[in-house]
């Protein structure tokens, strides 16, 4: 499903604290890999003539899986491209990413499926997952052609950056699920009530004066999805989650036993709408940012899993859409070079999130509701593997970002940890 | 120039920092308000005088960039700039390249290029005044954003008030109608905190959010204020299908500000530009309780304040900074 090159890269990773929590390995120890696969674990491995990695100091972990990206390609590759978006996934950490079907054209129709899986085969530094769109053209009233897309190799479908607004037409989409087997994943948002919206509908917008997005135009949504879901006995992927009442509904339906799962963001997950008092455009989201209890709230369904996977929705965009005032800039900002170190700075380092939690869902999390291969440090295994400096601190620059983009919400801030090399399907992607 | 620094006082002069703009009631402390308001005052006298010209700001350029209709508060500020003998242009995006679709920073960039000493911006959109102060040398005063802010209102409200009444501290004033949509509402709220009087928020559910001050949605809450502050109903918000009220008669007859709805010693502000008839009556508009006229007056010492403020360091420096000129 996924599309990439496969490496057989030879790499020793010397003396790194190996860390794969669902392998239930903690120790520091040598990593070899043969030919792109994971062929010993031990103490003093030899060379082989291998490229040698110095590990001393830093962790192997899994790499990462990001359910939500934005490529921007086809249509807008000023912004991002497959090639500079994998590059920024790879600096990240990441091993495979899914990528959304906004486009320009949306992708609707099998030749554009497999389009852009030849260039990612070309282009891509991590291999891609290309979503197709629930609806044709995403306009919400015709179903695309799930069948022949699923056979183009579509990881997915999705609507996302628009909700499917009629329920009868989601309820089809989900019972169509059962012909395709690639999950339904969707944008929830009630646009009669977000209508205007630019910031979550509190306190802070009513002292800004901007127009209200409320919690309730989003968890409706998820009522109504999760329902879907439980009705039609498929299942369903809620994706970006930011409001309390959502995880509520959530949590009510998986513990029905409904097959619904969930992803957050880490802006969502480490800021509140106080930030949005600065006026700064790299801090509008859809959705958006909410209070402290909603933040709190997501952070507490990640701990315990009802919130499986962390997902960027690393959302490119231009700067001259972006050097705006507040009201006229889109959502969206990017996520995925500063993901895992935004969440280490904000959550694992404050004790708000174990880090094995953390990596969990980032990788085996997000892999586990996509189907994809999981990630793993085991003998056998495709080496998608991730170096980290726990240790590191930096300084987010737009000029040192491999993105298109700059449109960072973290531009100039100081984080803590960063990612010294990434294999991806067997080949060193980033180091 | 000391003769004419002399008409506001040698109190009256500003802090010497570094660039300053007035971008929202929270960028003033209280002292700056106090200031500011102190200075108005003065401004007030020298407009009694036959010749209401002051030499204070004699080649300075203030540029009034409109991108939203306005009467009072783009000619009020035309005028505070001419009275100060500061050059002037008003810009509105009718008829200018933003018509053409130029972008703020290109025009910000553009008008800067004639290094203006203020830029006065008037912008639908929250958060236009902070881009355009990150994008320009000159000072900047927010004459309304969007729904945001808009400080140089809420300061002439405050020096309304404090003519009519001798004090401001323990004034209560009900503000009445559509605060969602005003900015006038945002900035007040937070200039009447600053000098210790309180506010309501009455109104229409929809149309008032809760949370930053105590809120009524009835009329009758109005009895307790001293101040009567009704705000526009925008008609355009108000098209059938918005929903926000069922309708401007039902919104008149529930909250609209009748003269039996007004008691004796009570008094009656609005922004304007005011709907007669809708959230004002005009027998209330045009009696001895309305203050709507002296606002207006008050708007030109307030702003010449403002721009005054903005651009002075205080008498040595401004006789440096002639003589260097």
């Amino acid at each position: 499903m996924l599309a990439g090159r496969k490496g057989h890269d030879d790499v020793v990773i010397r003396g790194a604290r190996v860390l794969d929590p669902v392998e239930g390995v903690d120790a520091t120890l040598d990593v070899r890999v043969d030919g792109g696969t994971i062929a010993q674990l031990g103490e003093s491995l030899e060379a082989n003539g291998h490229r040698v990695v110095e590990g001393a100091g830093l962790t192997l972990v899994p790499a990462f899986v990001d359910l939500h990206v934005h490529l921007r390609t086809p249509g807008r590759e000023d912004e991002e491209t497959i090639e500079s978006g994998t590059a920024a996934a790879a600096a990240g950490g990441y091993c495979a990413i899914l990528a959304m079907p906004n486009t320009e054209p949306v992708i609707d129709e099998p030749e554009l499926v497999r389009g852009l899986r030849v260039r990612a085969l070309e282009e891509a530094h991590v291999p891609v997952g290309f979503f197709a769109a629930i609806t044709k053209g995403q306009n919400g009233e015709e179903l695309t052609e799930m069948g022949a897309l699923a056979d183009a190799g579509a990881v997915g479908f999705t609507d996302d950056g628009r909700p499917v607004q009629a329920a009868g037409l989601m309820r089809r989409a989900l019972q169509y699920n059962a012909v395709t087997g690639r999950p339904i994943a969707v944008h929830c948002e009630e646009p009669t009530l977000t209508r205007g919206g630019h910031a979550h509908a509190g306190i802070v917008a009513a002292e800004l004066g901007l127009g209200g997005w409320p919690s309730v135009g989003e968890s409706l949504m998820v009522s109504r999805d999760v329902d879907l879901a439980g009705d039609t006995g498929q299942p369903v992927h809620l994706m970006h989650l930011s409001a309390r009442e959502s995880v509520e509904h959530l949590r009510r339906a998986q513990a029905h036993g409904i097959r619904a799962t969930a992803e957050a963001t880490p802006h969502h997950l480490c800021l509140t709408d106080e930030a949005v008092r600065s006026l700064d455009a790299n801090l509008k989201m859809n959705p958006p940012l909410r209070t402290e209890d909603d933040r709190k709230a997501l952070v507490d369904a990640v701990r315990d899993g009802t919130i499986g996977a962390i997902a960027t929705d690393h959302a490119p965009h231009a700067p001259e859409e972006k050097d705006v005032p507040f009201e006229a800039a889109p959502f969206g900002v990017l996520g995925l070079e500063t993901a895992f170190a935004a969440l280490y700075t904000n959550l694992v380092e404050p004790g708000a999130l174990p880090l094995q939690t953390l990596l969990e869902r980032m990788s085996t999390g997000p892999a586990a509701i996509f189907g994809i291969e999981r990630p793993r440090i085991a003998v056998g295994a495709t080496a998608n593997l991730t170096l980290i400096d726990l240790s590191a601190s930096w300084r987010v620059k737009a000029e040192n970002l491999r993105s298109r983009s700059t449109n960072s919400w973290l531009l100039d801030k100081r984080l803590q940890s960063r990612v010294t090399m990434t294999m991806a399907n067997g080949r060193v992607a980033f180091s | 120039m000391t003769t004419d620094l002399r008409v506001v006082g040698g109190d009256l002069v500003p802090p010497q920092s570094e660039r300053r703009h007035l971008l929202s009631m929270t960028d003033l402390t209280r002292d700056d308000v106090d200031r500011l308001l102190a200075t108005a005052q003065s401004f007030a006298l020298s407009q009694e005088r036959e010749n209401k010209k002051l030499p204070t700001l004699r080649g300075r350029l203030i540029l009034n960039v409109f991108y939203e209709s306005s009467t009072r508060t783009s000619s009020s500020f035309e005028l505070a700039a001419k009275r100060l003998s500061a050059d002037t242009m008003t810009l509105k995006s009718s008829g200018s390249s933003v018509e053409k679709g130029e972008s703020l920073k290109d025009t910000t960039q553009t008008l800067s290029a004639y290094e203006p000493d203020v830029i006065v911006l008037r912008h639908p959109e929250a958060g236009a005044p902070e881009f355009v102060a990150r994008n320009t040398e000159a000072r900047v005063v927010n004459a309304g954003d969007g729904k945001h802010q808009h400080p140089t209102q809420a300061l002439l409200d405050l020096f309304t008030m404090r003519q009519a009444f001798g004090r401001l501290d323990g004034l209560h004033v009900a503000i009445v109608g559509d605060v969602l949509h005003s900015r006038v509402a945002r900035s007040l709220v937070q200039a009447l905190e600053m000098v210790g009087a309180d506010a309501t928020f009455v109104g229409p559910p929809p149309l008032v959010p809760e949370g930053i001050v105590p809120v009524s949605h009835d009329i009758a809450a109005i009895a307790d204020a001293d101040v009567i502050y009704v705000l526009r109903m925008q008609k355009e918000r108000m098209l059938a299908g918005a929903n926000f009220v069922p309708s401007l008669r039902e919104y008149a007859a529930r909250w609209g500000i009748t003269p039996e709805r007004v008691r004796d010693g009570q008094r009656v502000m609005h922004p304007g530009p005011m709907n007669r008839g809708v959230e004002i009556d005009a027998r209330v508009a045009d009696s001895d309780a309305s203050l709507v006229v002296d606002q207006v007056r008050a708007g030109l010492v307030v702003r010449m304040a403002v721009l005054y403020d903005l651009l002075t360091a205080g008498p040595v420096a401004v006789e440096t900074a002639v003589g260097v000129a």
